[in-house]
């Protein structure tokens, strides 16, 4: 088991002939990933990589029965893009794209909810299942199957933070980048619930940042929950009103502090780790 | 992006907002046809600025023209005072709060008024705030002015104008992609109208493309974030002395934080992104010297990125131009060894553990 995708997931790259696209099919591909298909309007016929390309994702799940796209076009393309593979029925979406504004971003997730659909992003590195799959932009050497789930709103900082868990001897089971931006698909307490009910995860790591309330939230879901959770967040010497890279990593009108997440965190029973590498050792002591 | 409130209320007043009658000024020279008193006050992007004396009362033309030039070239919290906006003085009756922001939880605007204007929304207990969100692919529904005008206690005439005027704003928050849109105070004045006294107004700049008139806009950005921004590169200047550039926002902000926490003090927060392409990289190390830190920390954990690649960028800025400060790289990943065996040859600390790195630009700082 693990959670979002696995070696059955049948996967369309909707952007798959832009430089990109082109370069992470290649790597999904040799991954293992079940790329079925692609998308790209205008470029139907063509193939990437051995992939058929098509105009139109309805015309992509109708031939290959795909359940799940990695979304890579352009900020300004991705709304279209996102509405149509929810109209189309994916199941589950991970958009990779950085930069959609929010307004566009509320419109996404609003039409998800309606249809059911899950969301992963935008602005994240995308969900891999180690050995299984990988739907995204990680490097995949530094991942092993393993047990600890990790939900993470970074990319690099992550991959830190899995390194540092497969160097301990420790694997993963998913790791789900979902997103740097304030409006994201899915949030840590939705990760959090599907990683609770994955008989493979046996523990979970968050990798917060500044901004938002989300591991407050997180926080306050863990204290019903029966699995162990670990966490690091960045951010704690950033000043507020500043956006340190991320959209949403802001601390704004006395909100979304790093003291303030790790205080909710501890408050939950959750070690925070003082800096990346020290998860592991967290892991392995708790 | 932040708007300067004289830019905010432009647009309100086009969305048919009622704003005070004003006058943008760059002296006390430019001031005329306005009905005394009138309020002066400094066009700057900081809060604060009534407290750092930015805002006057003025009886008379004469006083008014005096608090221009007094407050014209003002430093409020590092900002030079370049204009003023100079406008009639509202009779106050009543002070409000209306605000439009996202709700990043719920994914959802957010719509927030009160009846004690004129303070900092923070400051107002949250039973005294009433907070409705406005579903997506709506108009703001009828039920959320009705519960808001009863909220507020507002008479009937008092709640039309009301309903207008947030109707007019969510119009705005949508049209203009705003993350935030904010009257404090919403004043009711003796006459029984409502005038937005204030204007606070921050668009998204990720939504910029589809808005060319926000485009060249002055920001709250030091002219070094303003050229690095140019670049396409993210470089935020902090309070400390030391220099941190790595891959990835999250990584950087975490290299940040492993400095404090060895006892020393990020000043430069650089984010080279998942490139490893040496021009960006000099580009980075030449932004990086212009804010002369005492020492760089570079922290590169290379996925895709090659280690090697962004070393190669590091060396070529040393040989070309020079780099008078120590550098200490922590380099992880993809090519580590060659990376760290080509910093090492050109005199640098490169090892793997970021702990030791850290700690390593901490005595170096000297």
């Amino acid at each position: 088991m693990s959670i979002l995708v696995d070696e059955n997931s049948r996967v369309i790259i909707q952007g798959i002939t832009g430089h990109q696209g082109m370069f992470h099919a290649k790597a999904m591909l040799g991954y293992g990933t079940k790329v079925v298909a692609g998308v790209t309007p205008g470029k139907a016929g063509e193939t990437v990589h051995g992939v058929p390309v098509f105009d139109s994702v309805h015309g992509a799940v109708k031939s290959t029965d795909a359940d799940t796209s990695m979304i890579l076009v352009p900020a300004p393309f991705a709304l279209d893009a996102s509405f149509e593979a929810i109209d189309a029925g994916i199941g589950l979406i991970v958009i990779i794209t950085e930069r959609i504004p929010f307004h566009d971003a509320i419109r996404i997730m609003a039409y998800a909810r309606q249809k059911g659909t899950t969301i992963i992003g935008p602005n994240c590195p995308g969900v891999i299942s180690p050995d299984k799959c990988k739907v995204g932009i990680m490097p995949s050497g530094i991942f092993e199957q393993g047990t600890v789930g990790v939900v993470s709103r970074s990319g690099t900082l992550t991959y830190e933070i899995v390194n540092a868990i497969t160097e301990s001897g420790l694997g993963q089971s998913t790791c789900v980048g979902i997103g740097g931006d304030p409006i994201i698909g899915s949030n840590i307490v939705e990760v959090l619930k599907m990683f609770e009910e994955d008989e493979e995860t046996e523990s979970i790591v968050i990798v917060g940042e500044i901004g938002g309330t989300a591991e407050e939230n997180a926080a306050e879901h863990i204290k019903g929950m029966r699995k162990s959770v670990y966490a690091y967040i960045a951010g704690r010497t950033a000043p507020p009103g500043k956006r340190m890279g991320h959209a949403g990593a802001i601390i704004a009108r006395g909100k979304g502090t790093a003291e303030s997440k790790i205080a909710a965190l501890n408050e939950a029973g959750v070690d925070v780790a003082k800096h990346p590498a020290e998860i592991a050792e967290l892991i392995k002591g708790g | 992006m932040k708007f300067h409130e004289y830019k905010a209320k432009e647009l309100f007043g086009a969305y048919g907002i009622p704003v005070p009658r004003g006058v943008l000024a760059t002296s006390g020279k430019d001031i005329e046809g306005l009905d005394y008193p009138v309020v002066v006050k400094a066009q700057v992007l900081i809060g604060g600025r009534k407290k750092a004396g930015g805002v006057k009362f003025a009886d008379s033309p004469e006083e008014a023209s005096r608090a221009v030039d007094e407050i014209i070239g003002m430093d409020i919290r590092g900002y030079e005072v370049r204009q003023v906006l100079v406008e009639e003085a509202a009779e106050i009756s009543k002070e409000y709060y209306l605000g439009i922001t996202i709700d990043r939880e719920e994914r959802a605007p957010l719509l927030m008024t009160s009846a004690e204007g004129g303070v900092e929304i923070e400051s107002v207990p949250d039973d005294k705030i009433l907070k409705r969100h406005i579903p997506p692919f709506s108009v703001l529904p009828p039920y959320v002015l009705r519960d808001a005008s009863k909220f507020l206690g507002l008479a009937k005439e008092e709640g039309k104008a009301f309903s207008a005027i947030a109707r007019a704003m969510f119009r705005l928050f949508e049209k203009e992609d705003a993350e935030l849109v904010e009257i404090n105070p919403l004043v009711l004045t003796s006459k029984g109208e409502f005038v937005a006294v204030d204007a606070k107004l921050m668009s998204d700049d990720s939504a910029l493309y589809r808005h060319k008139e926000f485009q060249g806009m002055e920001q709250d950005l030091t002219p070094l974030e303003r050229e690095a921004e140019s670049k396409g590169i993210a470089l935020i200047q902090l309070d400390g002395d030391i220099g941190v550039i790595a891959n990835g926002a999250g990584l950087t902000m975490a290299t940040l934080d492993m400095i404090s926490l060895k006892g020393g003090k990020g000043g430069v927060f650089l984010d080279l992104g998942g490139t490893d392409d040496p021009e960006k990289v000099k580009e980075a190390f030449r932004l990086m010297k212009k804010a002369k830190p005492s020492v760089i920390f570079l922290n590169i954990f290379g996925g895709i990125t090659r280690c090697d690649s962004v070393a190669q960028g590091v060396k070529e800025v040393l040989d070309e131009e020079g780099i008078d400060v120590a550098v200490v790289a922590r380099i992880k990943g993809v090519h580590e060894d060659e990376a760290k065996q080509l910093l090492r040859d050109a005199g640098f600390v490169a090892v793997s553990s970021l702990e030791r790195a850290a700690e390593e630009t901490v005595r170096l700082r000297g």
